[in-house]
């Protein structure tokens, strides 16, 4: 059956019983549907075919448990925002990358920042040397953020950062930011990283133990939640969980308990969870199994609602809806015949827009090889403008619902998930956060990602898993794809740039502010931001202001396991 | 350790030989720096094993000289640097030079995202070899069986 946009004329579905469950769903589906705003544009096929804006069976999207979409009208109201991230080199020149993909057509700004930032130290680190703007841009000070922004109506955009360990520092020079520019914090949209849990599972680039790391990220969410209501205070990632070797049922399992765990952790901190819960959202790789991913989208939506409504006493409805941005699977893509990538891109591309996605990150065909240069990024822009514009396929909300395969596939993903949550539940002794910490103390998700890991590289290595220019059809790699060169006097620039900003700010307020932070931090039960907006305010340095919490807080070093 | 009973072979240079051809090739896996993308290097952890050679994982976040310490305590024959971030014209000619001044002959190999315009740079700086994305299992372990050679010659 196909819902049609308008009411048919003449009651086309008089057939059904109208207090039958399917009649109640439908009118409730075709109220919030026609309650909601369209974009431009014809809902048709190419050929002139009318079309409904959803066909199948209840429940319909937007209704709970969401599995087929968070809203009524999916992509007829919006579009998903098309976000690619970027960052390199010092700040003007992210600044000036950002300003281009806006000109582009782009309608998000994402932020990827370099190394030592992203682990709280100083581009003058020891540590630091030889990666300062390399992977991404570096912000040492509150004068690098303003660098960033520069000319950009922080009003106007919504921005994602991302950021883990030091998120409450980089969330601070935002804050401080836009205060300079005249937008009150109030007003700034966006989100922020702030998902320390899978660092210690996944991605590594932990600073702080755990629990005072996840005391920082509940800081976060209560301060956002009183004081910004634009603002997204974690985004739940299971993308670098994937990156470091997955499987799919894993990146959706980790990740959802990860949500779990955080929801704990805030009502803890004494939230109610329909004060927060919306605005938790989640980030998803896209990989190249393409029914696989879509069947794990679809799967998470329902988890989540389920979970938010019956086990947290979740009562809003936004509280239940999964949100997500997906990126395109990173590490899918090839140093040989890199070109292929661009059809890699495409299938994932499409998978997270059948998903049903909010928001869409499309790799660059030459990221095997280095950061995009801006010829690549451009055509990964386009690939989503093709898929959003040419293919006809956001006109219709959860298209695969109903396939036989895709609803098994669905089923399959939630049932290996809820083994994986039931683990925990018992390792934390009913207490999901509980598991996760010990899962990570001991080494559980760890070991589960590097038995994948592995498994994946012997299917390749026998030739049993085919990789387009890899394994396979290895002819044509002519081996002169353009790539992009950070010139090596960046890492110079931003040294002056920060050694300037120690020599003219005032070294007493700086020792004070610093100084309060650490008392502060001693205390649990105080929030944290505030006095790191004050650290920041006086141009504390990232890494002064992370020094001054790991001589409370201490280091974290992971047991080498292999 | 397998060497031969104590007087019953012949010169010095020659048990020296004889003892480390007998024993499995023994390497140091690490990464330098801040770079926190493991999934690699515990890959070819799992492949070198496998292939029977013996493995000392060090991991994430290691200096020259927290990797010069294990290769000397576990009288390792290679070191393998796993960069994934873009500083390997700085970092990899770091360990080599590391290596050389502490009066040690292990040689480095590199595995990770190197563009090729890089690769001599880095074999002038004296890299043995360098892995890259798709190398497969046996060419893993041949490289670093290969480097051990080297250094034994």
């Amino acid at each position: 059956m196909s819902l049609p946009d308008n009411p048919v004329p003449g009651g086309a579905e008089s057939h059904d019983d109208e207090d039958s469950p399917r009649a109640r769903a439908e009118a409730q589906w075709r109220a919030a549907f026609e309650a909601a705003p369209l974009r431009d544009g014809a809902f048709e096929t190419m050929s002139g075919i009318p079309l409904a804006a959803v066909h199948g069976d209840p429940p319909y999207p937007g209704q709970f448990p969401y599995t087929r979409g968070i809203y009524p009208s999916m992509y007829r109201s919006r579009l998903w925002t098309m976000r690619l991230f970027a960052g390199m080199g010092t700040a003007a020149d992210t600044n000036m990358r950002f300003k281009r993909l806006l000109e582009a057509g782009g309608t998000g700004l994402s932020t990827a920042f370099d190394m030592p930032t992203l682990m709280g130290r100083d581009s003058d680190h020891p540590w630091a040397v030889g990666e300062v703007g390399r992977a991404g841009v570096a912000v040492d000070t509150i004068a690098d953020m303003e660098d960033l922004f520069a000319g950009i109506d922080l009003s106007g955009v919504s921005t994602s950062m991302t950021i883990n360990g030091p998120a409450n520092i980089l969330m601070a020079m935002y804050i401080v930011t836009g205060e300079r520019g005249g937008t009150e914090r109030r007003r700034l949209s966006g989100t922020i990283q702030n998902d320390i849990l899978k660092e210690y599972q996944a991605q590594k680039e932990y600073i702080f133990p755990p629990r005072p790391s996840v005391r920082l990220v509940t800081d976060l969410i209560r301060f956002t939640t009183a004081e910004m209501p634009r603002w997204h205070p974690v985004s739940i990632s299971g993308y670098h969980i994937r990156e470091a070797g997955s499987t799919a049922a894993q990146e959706l399992a980790f990740t959802l308990a990860n949500g779990f765990a955080y929801v704990e952790a805030a009502t803890a901190a004494g939230l109610d969870v329909d004060d927060f819960a919306g605005r938790l959202s989640f980030f998803f790789n896209s990989h190249i199994d393409f029914f696989e991913e879509i069947g794990k989208y679809r799967a998470a939506r329902r988890i989540w609602a389920r979970w938010m409504r019956d086990r947290y006493g979740a009562r809003h409805e936004r509280s239940l809806q999964l949100r997500f941005h997906t990126q395109t699977a990173g590490v899918s893509l090839t140093a040989q015949q890199p070109e292929v990538n661009i059809a890699r891109v495409a299938t994932q591309a499409l998978a997270a827009v059948l998903g049903g996605t909010q928001s869409l990150h499309t790799d660059s065909y030459d990221e095997a090889l280095a950061l995009p240069t801006e010829q690549a990024a451009r055509i990964a822009l386009r690939t989503q403008q093709v898929i959003a514009h040419e293919t006809g396929a956001p006109s219709v909300a959860d298209p695969l619902g109903g396939s036989a395969y895709v609803e098994w596939m669905t089923d399959e993903m939630e049932r290996r998930a809820t083994e994986v949550f039931d683990h925990l539940d018992k390792l934390g002794e009913g207490s999901i956060l509980e598991g996760v910490y010990e899962g990570i103390a001991n080494g559980y998700f760890t070991g589960e990602i590097a038995d994948s890991a592995y498994r994946f590289e012997r299917e390749v290595n026998a030739g049993r898993r085919i990789i387009v220019g890899v394994n396979a059809y290895t002819e044509g790699d002519d081996g002169d794809t353009p790539i992009l060169y950070i010139d090596d006097d960046v890492e110079a620039q931003q040294l002056r740039r920060l050694a300037e900003v120690r020599r003219q700010r005032d070294a007493a307020a700086v020792t004070a502010a610093l100084d309060t932070l650490a008392a502060e931090a001693a205390d649990p039960t105080v929030n944290l931001m505030p006095p790191i907006i004050d650290c920041v305010r006086v141009e504390a340095t990232e890494g002064e202001i992370v020094g001054a919490l790991e001589g409370v807080f201490g280091t974290y070093t992971e047991p080498a396991v292999v | 350790m397998t060497g031969p009973a104590a007087g019953t072979a012949g010169p010095q240079a020659e048990r020296h030989h004889d003892r480390h051809r007998r024993q499995p090739v023994r390497v140091v896996l690490a990464k330098l720096g801040l770079d926190g993308h493991d999934r690699g290097l515990k890959v070819v952890a799992r492949m070198l094993r496998d292939a029977g050679l013996e493995v000392i994982y060090l991991g994430l976040r290691q200096t020259t000289e927290s990797i010069l310490l294990a290769v000397e305590q576990e009288d390792a024959d290679v070191i393998g640097l796993s960069i994934h971030n873009g500083g390997h014209l700085t970092l990899a000619p770091r360990m080599v030079d590391a290596v050389r001044a502490a009066g040690l002959v292990v040689p480095v190999v590199v595995g990770g995202i190197v563009p090729d315009v890089d690769l001599e740079r880095l074999a002038e700086a004296g890299v043995f070899a360098v892995l890259g994305p798709g190398a497969s299992a046996a060419e893993v372990a041949e490289t670093v069986r290969a480097a051990a050679a080297a250094r034994r010659i």
